[in-house]
């Protein structure tokens, strides 16, 4: 597991490590009962204040990522569906405005878009 | 005073001669934290610093260390305070062994160990004589020196100016290892506004005498937003922007090309309210770094000679 920390960026540094986790585990590179490095460890290899690794990892503990056991720390946990209703729509509309302004830009009209969308999702057979 | 608060300061106040350096400062550095103190050159933190540590007189108001009046510190607690001072003074002629031995004959908590670690993390040799050293490894046997005396609190005034990036790498590390157990408390007073993001936990910042910011780093983040605006279609005004309605709680506000930056504090409905009644041809959020933030508090104190606000007619 390689996280990455860049100070002076829009991100909170704990919020590019939640960030980063989240990816990991979306990502399917950590799996389901992988354990994650200590909060000690992580902020140390970091060079980070411990309670920002701490505040990342109370983040995704809250909304399910990860969980822990008393003394052994914390593991990415059984459940996928790691957000809520609200926050699902939310992202899904911030990941369909983004294609759509690139989409835009490119001279397609609505329904060119639509369709070839409506082709891409067919062929994921959902 | 709380228990829980290694040091604790009341409307601190210092004047040299009519000016005042720094003024009705009242703040806290609870037991545990690294708190960044953050300011120009001249924003009264070395005499913050200063009054802290006894070696000035408040001119009024007062500062408590670990529990007593800074102005009483006796050498048991004042053995309990690491501080390094700008520059980094070690004798030039002594080996850096030598530096360790000297050390551990002058502190009774002497953590050998500690030092060997941090010295090896600035790469240095340790039968180098100071005078060989650069300035980045002169300042590592500095900061091992006050680190392996174990003190309660570290006050440090400055410790990377001038660093080069390996040292800036093992002077971050250095402190964070030297809190690791979360019972001593950082006091760093600093320009590296990347640094003190990676270490602190708390942000203090400093305005021509006045403490402006003091609250978690996060919550201070959080709390602070922009926007930009386009006003190129208007005549100039005064080298500003025309704000028909007063903007609250407004930082600053600075040219950034052919638009202007509005950074304010706590922004709410009067503060969208302000920014709708600006004739700008687009009104856009803009994401608000940690140094974004710290800069339009800096450059706060020029703002009223170039910003005005026109009254609602």
């Amino acid at each position: 597991m390689q996280i990455r920390v860049i100070p002076g960026s829009s991100a909170a540094i704990y919020r590019q490590i939640a960030d980063q986790i989240r990816r990991l585990v979306a990502a399917g590179e950590l799996a389901i009962g992988d354990p994650l490095p200590s909060v000690r460890a992580l902020a140390k290899e970091l060079v980070i204040n411990p309670n920002t690794v701490a505040k990342a990892y109370a983040e995704l503990v809250r909304d399910g990522v990860l969980e822990t056991q008393a003394g052994r720390g914390a593991f990415v946990a059984k459940r996928r569906n790691v957000y809520s209703k609200a926050e699902r729509l939310r992202r899904l509309d911030e990941a369909i405005e983004s294609a759509i302004s690139v989409s835009l830009t490119l001279d397609f009209t609505s329904e060119e878009i639509l369709e070839r969308m409506r082709t891409k999702l067919e062929k994921l057979d959902l | 005073m709380s228990d829980t608060d290694v040091i604790r300061t009341q409307r601190l106040t210092r004047y040299f001669g009519g000016k005042a350096v720094v003024r009705e400062v009242d703040f806290a550095v609870p037991r545990g934290s690294i708190v960044g103190l953050l300011g120009l050159n001249g924003a009264g933190k070395t005499t913050t610093i200063r009054m802290l540590l006894g070696l000035l007189e408040p001119t009024r108001g007062s500062c408590q260390v670990l529990g007593t009046d800074s102005r009483e510190l006796t050498p048991e607690i004042r053995s309990r305070i690491g501080h390094t001072v700008e520059g980094h003074f070690l004798y030039p002629w002594m080996r850096v062994r030598e530096c360790e031995r000297f050390g551990r004959e002058t502190n009774s908590h002497w953590d050998g160990a500690f030092f060997e670690r941090t010295v090896r993390r600035f790469g240095i040799d340790s039968a180098a004589k100071v005078s060989w050293l650069s300035r980045g490894q002169r300042a590592g046997v500095s900061i091992a020196s006050t680190l392996a005396g174990q003190p309660e609190l570290l006050i440090l005034d400055d410790p990377a100016l001038g660093l080069d990036p390996v040292s800036r790498r093992a002077l971050n590390e250095s402190i964070l290892e030297f809190c690791e157990s979360g019972e001593r408390s950082v006091l760093l007073s600093s320009h590296l506004l990347d640094d003190v993001e990676r270490v602190a936990d708390r942000v203090t910042l400093m305005v021509d005498g006045l403490m402006v910011v003091n609250t978690g780093l996060d919550d201070f983040r959080q709390r602070v937003a922009a926007w930009t605006v386009d006003v190129s279609h208007q005549p100039p005004f005064g080298g500003s922007v025309r704000t028909p309605v007063p903007i609250p709680r407004l930082v600053n506000c600075r040219p950034l090309g052919d638009r202007w930056q509005i950074t304010v504090v706590d922004p709410d409905e009067d503060t969208s309210a302000a920014l709708a009644a600006i004739d700008s041809r687009s009104t856009e959020p803009v994401e608000v770094t940690f140094d974004d933030a710290v800069l339009a508090y800096l450059s706060r104190s020029r703002v009223y000679y170039s910003f005005f606000a026109e009254r609602t007619p």
